[in-house]
């Protein structure tokens, strides 16, 4: 990767740091009142996991939210930066931001880096011209789609996805399905695991479920890793006074009138 | 998702495919498949649009990098209903052509994209035009771009006919694309027809299991 190829020069040779991808396994499903979208919790930077309780299901606007996978800084900061510029679109205009709209900046933006941006997205929201569901790659194309993964476990869940999907499924069936194909992505995917969130939305409310269901390998810690001011003991104190040489002072007299 | 791509050409989604068009007496039959690929093996989409209407009675059928195609379609719209606006009148099919001709030949070196524009103006009648990968625009009765005309510039040489009707022209273009997605791997899914004539657009889409069947299927 290109940036992190100036990296390299300061560290003599040395290990340089990965960048921190979300292997994952993120998913969306269009039903009947609106748009489920779900993903896993795991980030990893080479084989540490490096976060166990990562947000990749990400704001946007009242009535849209994205999923991203790929490098975890680049679908961070490029989904604020939506995020951002669609409220102040919204507040000049006057008007709702739209799923097409938010697609329409994101592969504007993504397709002037040609690829540099490493951001695999998926958009969902509801507006006033139905329920979407977006997907933009990190060179730019976007395709609209009823239901999608994307993400190291893509694969795994894209089976799920395939055999149970139905147009205009409930709300609760919805659910499942995207919960399942999340599970799947976390059990047959070494970058995706631990916790599964979900969010869905309609055109009344949006239910962030963070977590929807834990992992069932969660490690229970024994102790507490906290310590009291005051538990290392000291064997001597010195106390060294700092001095200060006052080499300009100027005063400014405060106006109050 | 890098592991899709292992010695593909086209960056990111490319829509490895078969795209065509062909003038009939009284209007132009434009077709595409609906596959989009990345790298050899995996299928990214099923049902990617790859007819995109640029303007009123103009399509635009895409090849290569499904980013950079929908970058310049994109830009192509905007100048075409710009220069509808300031000429208070529909842009011709060759206007349309050109736009995209120009789009690719100043950013040659950087994309990975061609088309095929074709449509219906009150000066010409339909017309089909192609403009290929280096930014070469060429206007021509019956044209096949993607990885898939390869296996059927005989099939199109041998039984494309000028003045042909309505119904001949869909017969042949459907034959056409399924001949095409039967033998390249990289095309497939269903076929998308429009066909556009002076009184307007029809779109015909021939799922996968209908498409004509030939002699060793």
């Amino acid at each position: 990767m290109k940036p992190n190829a100036a990296l390299e020069g300061l560290f003599n040779g040395g290990n340089t740091p990965k960048a921190m991808k979300t292997g994952t396994t993120i998913a969306g499903v269009v039903f009947k009142d609106g748009v489920v979208l779900g993903a896993d919790t795991r980030a990893t930077s080479g084989e540490v996991v490096a976060d166990k309780m990562c947000a990749k299901i990400h704001y946007i606007s009242p009535n849209i939210y994205c999923c991203g996978a790929g490098t975890a800084a680049d679908t961070e900061k490029t989904t604020d930066l939506l995020s951002s510029n669609l409220a102040i679109y919204s507040l000049n205009s006057g008007r709702n931001p739209r799923v097409v709209m938010a697609v329409n900046i994101l592969q504007d933006m993504l397709y002037r880096y040609h690829g540099q941006i490493g951001a695999n997205l998926i958009l969902g929201g509801v507006d006033c011209t139905g329920n979407h569901l977006y997907t933009v790659g990190p060179y730019g194309s976007v395709n609209k789609v009823p239901y999608l993964s994307m993400g190291s476990g893509d694969l795994a869940a894209l089976g799920i996805l395939e055999d149970g999907f139905k147009p205009d499924l409930e709300l609760e069936p919805a659910k499942e399905l995207v919960r399942a194909a999340i599970k799947a992505g976390i059990m047959n995917d070494l970058g995706s695991g631990n916790n599964i969130d979900i969010c869905v939305i309609t055109k009344q409310r949006v239910d962030y479920i963070r977590p929807y269901q834990e992992s069932q390998y969660k490690d229970n810690r024994k102790i507490k890793y906290k310590y009291r001011p005051g538990m290392t003991p000291f064997l001597t104190e010195k106390v060294v006074p700092l001095k200060l040489e006052v080499v300009q002072e100027s005063v400014q007299k405060m106006e109050t009138a | 998702m890098e592991k899709h791509c292992t010695e593909s050409r086209v960056k990111g989604v490319s829509t490895g495919t078969t795209i065509l068009a062909a003038v009939f007496d009284g209007g132009v039959v434009i077709g595409s498949d609906s596959r989009a690929s990345m790298g050899e093996e995996y299928v990214s989409s099923k049902t990617i649009n790859k007819v995109i209407q640029v303007h009123d009675r103009i399509f635009c059928c895409i090849a290569g990098s499904l980013a950079d195609a929908q970058a310049i379609t994109k830009a192509a719209k905007f100048h075409l209903s710009f220069h509808s606006v300031q000429m208070e009148s529909p842009p011709r099919v060759m206007a349309a052509a050109s736009v995209l001709k120009d789009l690719c030949y100043k950013n040659r070196e950087e994309l990975q994209a061609g088309f095929i524009t074709a449509g219906w103006d009150k000066k010409n009648g339909p017309q089909v035009y192609v403009v290929a990968l280096g930014g070469m625009l060429i206007n021509q009765l019956v044209t096949i771009a993607g990885s898939g005309s390869t296996y059927i510039y005989g099939y199109i040489d041998a039984k494309y006919k000028p003045n042909m009707t309505k119904e001949e022209c869909l017969q042949f273009a459907t034959n056409a694309l399924a001949l095409a997605m039967g033998r390249d791997n990289v095309s497939g899914g269903v076929a998308h027809l429009v066909v556009v004539t002076e009184k307007g657009v029809e779109h015909v889409v021939v799922p996968g299991d209908k498409l004509p069947k030939f002699h060793d299927e």
